[in-house]
Protein backbone atom coordinates (compact mmCIF):
# COMPACT_ATOMS: atom_id res chain seq x y z
CA UNK A 1 0.00 0.00 0.00
CA UNK A 2 1.45 3.43 -0.94
CA UNK A 3 1.60 6.18 1.50
CA UNK A 4 -1.01 8.93 1.29
CA UNK A 5 0.06 12.21 -0.32
CA UNK A 6 -0.79 15.30 0.81
CA UNK A 7 -1.44 18.70 0.05
CA UNK A 8 -1.39 21.83 2.64
CA UNK A 9 -2.72 25.75 1.31
CA UNK A 10 -3.40 28.78 3.33
CA UNK A 11 -6.55 30.82 1.63
CA UNK A 12 -6.12 34.63 1.92
CA UNK A 13 -9.13 35.71 2.56
CA UNK A 14 -8.30 39.54 1.76
CA UNK A 15 -7.05 39.00 -2.18
CA UNK A 16 -9.24 38.04 -4.84
CA UNK A 17 -6.89 38.07 -7.63
CA UNK A 18 -5.38 34.70 -6.06
CA UNK A 19 -8.81 33.13 -5.04
CA UNK A 20 -8.62 29.71 -7.23
CA UNK A 21 -5.17 29.26 -6.46
CA UNK A 22 -5.20 26.42 -4.13
CA UNK A 23 -7.71 24.65 -6.58
CA UNK A 24 -5.47 24.90 -9.57
CA UNK A 25 -2.55 23.82 -8.14
CA UNK A 26 -4.30 20.90 -6.76
CA UNK A 27 -6.03 20.09 -10.10
CA UNK A 28 -2.37 20.40 -11.81
CA UNK A 29 -1.01 17.82 -8.94
CA UNK A 30 -3.83 15.29 -9.56
CA UNK A 31 -3.52 15.38 -13.68
CA UNK A 32 0.55 15.09 -12.78
CA UNK A 33 -0.65 11.80 -10.79
CA UNK A 34 -2.24 10.61 -13.65
CA UNK A 35 -5.94 10.71 -12.42
CA UNK A 36 -8.92 10.44 -14.73
CA UNK A 37 -10.47 13.98 -16.34
CA UNK A 38 -13.93 12.77 -14.95
CA UNK A 39 -12.11 12.44 -10.86
CA UNK A 40 -10.02 16.22 -11.81
CA UNK A 41 -13.09 17.60 -12.78
CA UNK A 42 -15.48 16.54 -9.79
CA UNK A 43 -12.26 17.46 -7.05
CA UNK A 44 -11.78 20.69 -9.39
CA UNK A 45 -15.35 22.37 -8.67
CA UNK A 46 -15.40 21.03 -5.24
CA UNK A 47 -12.50 22.59 -3.87
CA UNK A 48 -12.85 25.52 -6.16
CA UNK A 49 -15.97 26.41 -4.54
CA UNK A 50 -15.31 25.56 -1.09
CA UNK A 51 -12.15 27.77 -1.38
CA UNK A 52 -14.60 30.96 -2.66
CA UNK A 53 -15.93 30.75 -0.06
CA UNK A 54 -13.83 30.61 2.51
CA UNK A 55 -12.26 33.98 0.85
CA UNK A 56 -15.75 35.62 0.58
CA UNK A 57 -17.84 34.70 3.46
CA UNK A 58 -14.97 33.63 5.86
CA UNK A 59 -11.78 35.45 5.70
CA UNK A 60 -9.88 32.77 4.67
CA UNK A 61 -8.74 29.69 5.67
CA UNK A 62 -6.76 26.60 5.11
CA UNK A 63 -7.05 23.42 3.18
CA UNK A 64 -5.98 20.14 3.00
CA UNK A 65 -6.01 17.35 0.10
CA UNK A 66 -5.43 13.87 0.66
CA UNK A 67 -4.58 11.23 -1.78
CA UNK A 68 -5.27 8.07 -0.45
CA UNK A 69 -4.89 4.44 -2.13
CA UNK A 70 -9.22 5.22 -2.53
CA UNK A 71 -10.24 8.51 -2.67
CA UNK A 72 -9.44 11.94 -2.41
CA UNK A 73 -10.06 13.69 1.08
CA UNK A 74 -10.54 17.96 0.47
CA UNK A 75 -10.40 19.84 4.16
CA UNK A 76 -11.73 23.45 3.94
CA UNK A 77 -11.55 25.11 7.56
CA UNK A 78 -11.73 28.63 8.33
CA UNK A 79 -12.71 30.43 11.68
CA UNK A 80 -15.06 32.94 9.95
CA UNK A 81 -18.49 33.65 11.30
CA UNK A 82 -20.19 29.88 10.67
CA UNK A 83 -22.79 29.18 8.87
CA UNK A 84 -26.49 29.69 10.88
CA UNK A 85 -28.53 27.55 9.33
CA UNK A 86 -26.84 24.53 6.68
CA UNK A 87 -30.26 23.17 5.62
CA UNK A 88 -30.94 26.71 3.99
CA UNK A 89 -27.18 27.42 2.95
CA UNK A 90 -27.27 24.28 1.02
CA UNK A 91 -30.49 25.26 -1.15
CA UNK A 92 -29.88 26.00 -4.72
CA UNK A 93 -29.93 30.13 -5.28
CA UNK A 94 -29.40 31.14 -1.10
CA UNK A 95 -26.51 33.53 -0.85
CA UNK A 96 -25.72 36.02 1.67
CA UNK A 97 -23.19 37.66 -0.84
CA UNK A 98 -23.13 41.24 -0.90
CA UNK A 99 -23.65 43.30 -3.76
CA UNK A 100 -19.49 44.56 -4.62
CA UNK A 101 -19.34 40.11 -4.45
CA UNK A 102 -22.13 39.87 -7.23
CA UNK A 103 -20.53 42.26 -9.29
CA UNK A 104 -17.64 39.92 -9.43
CA UNK A 105 -19.95 37.10 -10.70
CA UNK A 106 -20.18 35.29 -7.04
CA UNK A 107 -23.63 34.75 -5.06
CA UNK A 108 -25.66 32.33 -7.32
CA UNK A 109 -26.17 30.45 -4.51
CA UNK A 110 -24.72 27.29 -6.49
CA UNK A 111 -21.33 26.86 -4.64
CA UNK A 112 -22.18 24.60 -1.34
CA UNK A 113 -24.83 22.53 -3.75
CA UNK A 114 -21.84 22.07 -6.43
CA UNK A 115 -19.91 20.78 -3.56
CA UNK A 116 -22.26 18.01 -2.84
CA UNK A 117 -23.28 17.00 -6.25
CA UNK A 118 -19.88 16.63 -7.62
CA UNK A 119 -18.83 14.86 -4.43
CA UNK A 120 -19.38 11.22 -3.00
CA UNK A 121 -19.49 12.83 0.76
CA UNK A 122 -19.83 15.98 2.22
CA UNK A 123 -19.92 16.65 5.90
CA UNK A 124 -19.86 20.40 7.28
CA UNK A 125 -19.37 21.48 10.74
CA UNK A 126 -20.03 24.67 11.99
CA UNK A 127 -20.23 26.69 14.92
CA UNK A 128 -21.66 30.45 15.17
CA UNK A 129 -18.58 32.87 15.64
CA UNK A 130 -16.22 29.62 16.07
CA UNK A 131 -15.53 28.76 12.54
CA UNK A 132 -16.51 25.97 9.88
CA UNK A 133 -14.63 23.08 8.55
CA UNK A 134 -15.78 21.40 5.45
CA UNK A 135 -14.59 17.63 4.48
CA UNK A 136 -15.32 16.07 1.19
CA UNK A 137 -14.05 13.16 -0.39
CA UNK A 138 -13.91 12.07 -3.84
CA UNK A 139 -13.91 8.17 -4.71
CA UNK A 140 -11.25 7.34 -7.77
CA UNK A 141 -11.83 3.43 -7.39
CA UNK A 142 -13.70 2.31 -9.75
CA UNK B 1 -11.09 24.73 -37.99
CA UNK B 2 -14.49 25.33 -36.03
CA UNK B 3 -12.95 28.14 -34.25
CA UNK B 4 -12.23 29.88 -37.47
CA UNK B 5 -15.51 29.74 -38.72
CA UNK B 6 -16.96 31.39 -35.99
CA UNK B 7 -14.02 33.58 -35.74
CA UNK B 8 -14.69 34.81 -38.89
CA UNK B 9 -18.45 35.26 -38.83
CA UNK B 10 -18.33 37.07 -35.32
CA UNK B 11 -15.12 38.80 -35.96
CA UNK B 12 -13.70 37.66 -32.97
CA UNK B 13 -10.60 39.59 -31.62
CA UNK B 14 -8.04 37.41 -29.62
CA UNK B 15 -7.06 38.88 -26.72
CA UNK B 16 -4.78 36.34 -24.41
CA UNK B 17 -3.74 32.20 -25.12
CA UNK B 18 -4.18 30.65 -28.70
CA UNK B 19 -6.77 29.78 -31.32
CA UNK B 20 -7.74 26.60 -29.91
CA UNK B 21 -8.63 24.22 -32.84
CA UNK B 22 -12.19 22.91 -32.34
CA UNK B 23 -14.86 23.09 -29.64
CA UNK B 24 -17.07 21.11 -28.02
CA UNK B 25 -20.36 22.86 -26.78
CA UNK B 26 -21.50 26.56 -25.34
CA UNK B 27 -22.36 27.84 -22.44
CA UNK B 28 -23.44 31.76 -22.31
CA UNK B 29 -23.96 33.09 -18.21
CA UNK B 30 -22.31 35.03 -15.76
CA UNK B 31 -22.62 33.40 -12.27
CA UNK B 32 -19.46 31.56 -11.98
CA UNK B 33 -20.71 28.69 -9.77
CA UNK B 34 -23.04 28.21 -13.00
CA UNK B 35 -20.20 28.52 -15.29
CA UNK B 36 -18.04 26.13 -13.17
CA UNK B 37 -20.61 23.04 -13.65
CA UNK B 38 -22.21 23.49 -16.82
CA UNK B 39 -18.55 24.63 -18.92
CA UNK B 40 -17.17 20.93 -19.49
CA UNK B 41 -13.88 20.57 -21.32
CA UNK B 42 -13.34 21.91 -24.48
CA UNK B 43 -16.63 24.25 -24.09
CA UNK B 44 -16.71 28.08 -25.40
CA UNK B 45 -18.22 30.29 -22.28
CA UNK B 46 -19.62 33.59 -23.49
CA UNK B 47 -19.81 36.30 -20.51
CA UNK B 48 -20.05 39.71 -19.79
CA UNK B 49 -17.89 38.93 -17.03
CA UNK B 50 -14.49 39.87 -16.93
CA UNK B 51 -12.59 40.02 -13.79
CA UNK B 52 -9.96 37.45 -12.63
CA UNK B 53 -12.39 34.83 -11.59
CA UNK B 54 -13.19 34.14 -14.80
CA UNK B 55 -9.64 33.37 -15.95
CA UNK B 56 -9.58 30.55 -12.84
CA UNK B 57 -12.54 28.79 -13.66
CA UNK B 58 -12.22 28.48 -17.49
CA UNK B 59 -8.26 27.22 -16.48
CA UNK B 60 -10.38 24.78 -13.97
CA UNK B 61 -13.38 24.14 -17.00
CA UNK B 62 -10.40 23.14 -19.11
CA UNK B 63 -12.64 25.87 -21.74
CA UNK B 64 -11.54 25.96 -25.14
CA UNK B 65 -12.11 30.01 -25.01
CA UNK B 66 -13.94 32.77 -23.27
CA UNK B 67 -15.45 34.94 -25.42
CA UNK B 68 -16.54 38.16 -23.85
CA UNK B 69 -19.96 39.71 -25.34
CA UNK B 70 -20.58 43.70 -26.36
CA UNK B 71 -17.42 44.63 -26.92
CA UNK B 72 -16.19 43.95 -22.83
CA UNK B 73 -12.16 43.34 -22.58
CA UNK B 74 -10.18 42.61 -19.80
CA UNK B 75 -7.55 44.54 -18.18
CA UNK B 76 -3.53 43.77 -19.09
CA UNK B 77 -2.94 41.88 -15.41
CA UNK B 78 -5.81 39.71 -15.93
CA UNK B 79 -5.39 38.95 -19.56
CA UNK B 80 -1.57 37.81 -18.36
CA UNK B 81 -2.73 35.78 -16.00
CA UNK B 82 -4.62 34.08 -19.23
CA UNK B 83 -1.93 33.47 -20.82
CA UNK B 84 0.09 32.28 -17.77
CA UNK B 85 -2.55 29.30 -17.56
CA UNK B 86 -3.36 28.83 -20.95
CA UNK B 87 -6.78 30.37 -21.33
CA UNK B 88 -8.31 31.45 -24.43
CA UNK B 89 -10.18 34.78 -23.96
CA UNK B 90 -11.46 36.11 -27.22
CA UNK B 91 -13.86 39.62 -27.14
CA UNK B 92 -16.63 40.60 -29.68
CA UNK B 93 -18.83 43.37 -29.96
CA UNK B 94 -22.20 41.10 -30.65
CA UNK B 95 -24.80 40.44 -27.69
CA UNK B 96 -24.79 36.82 -25.98
CA UNK B 97 -27.62 36.24 -28.16
CA UNK B 98 -26.00 37.34 -31.32
CA UNK B 99 -22.84 35.20 -30.75
CA UNK B 100 -24.93 31.97 -29.74
CA UNK B 101 -27.32 32.83 -32.87
CA UNK B 102 -24.26 32.87 -35.02
CA UNK B 103 -22.50 30.31 -33.49
CA UNK B 104 -25.69 28.03 -34.52
CA UNK B 105 -25.65 28.95 -37.64
CA UNK B 106 -21.75 27.92 -38.48
CA UNK B 107 -22.61 24.90 -36.79
CA UNK B 108 -25.90 23.88 -38.93
N1 LIG C 1 -17.19 28.99 4.83
C1 LIG C 1 -18.33 29.66 5.07
N2 LIG C 1 -18.44 30.44 6.17
C2 LIG C 1 -19.59 31.12 6.45
N3 LIG C 1 -20.67 31.09 5.65
C3 LIG C 1 -20.62 30.34 4.53
C4 LIG C 1 -19.45 29.60 4.18
N4 LIG C 1 -19.71 28.92 3.03
C5 LIG C 1 -20.97 29.25 2.67
N5 LIG C 1 -21.53 30.09 3.56
C6 LIG C 1 -22.91 30.63 3.55
O1 LIG C 1 -23.72 29.79 2.74
C7 LIG C 1 -24.31 30.54 1.66
C8 LIG C 1 -24.43 29.66 0.42
O2 LIG C 1 -23.12 29.32 -0.05
P1 LIG C 1 -22.95 28.98 -1.60
O3 LIG C 1 -21.52 28.71 -1.86
O4 LIG C 1 -23.92 27.92 -1.97
O5 LIG C 1 -23.42 30.32 -2.33
P2 LIG C 1 -22.64 31.71 -2.48
O6 LIG C 1 -21.21 31.53 -2.07
O7 LIG C 1 -23.39 32.74 -1.76
O8 LIG C 1 -22.73 31.95 -4.05
P3 LIG C 1 -21.94 31.15 -5.20
O9 LIG C 1 -21.19 30.04 -4.55
O10 LIG C 1 -22.97 30.65 -6.14
O11 LIG C 1 -21.04 32.17 -5.83
C9 LIG C 1 -23.40 31.74 1.49
O12 LIG C 1 -24.04 32.84 0.88
C10 LIG C 1 -23.02 32.03 2.96
O13 LIG C 1 -24.06 32.71 3.63
MG1 LIG D 1 -20.08 29.98 -2.86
Amino acid sequence: MADNITFHFDVHGDNFSSAGEASQLVKKKLRQLGFTPDVIRRVSIAMYEGEINMVIHADGGAADVTVTDEDIIIVLADRGPGIPDVELAMQEGYSTAREHIRSLGFGAGMGLPNMKKYTDTMTIDTEIGVGTTITMTVKHKA
Amino acid sequence: MKTELVMNKLSLKLLAGEVPEDFEGVYAGDFLSRAMSRVSEGDLWITIMNNINVIAVASLADAAAVILAEGVTMDKATLDAADAKGVTVFTCDSTVYEICRDIASVLS
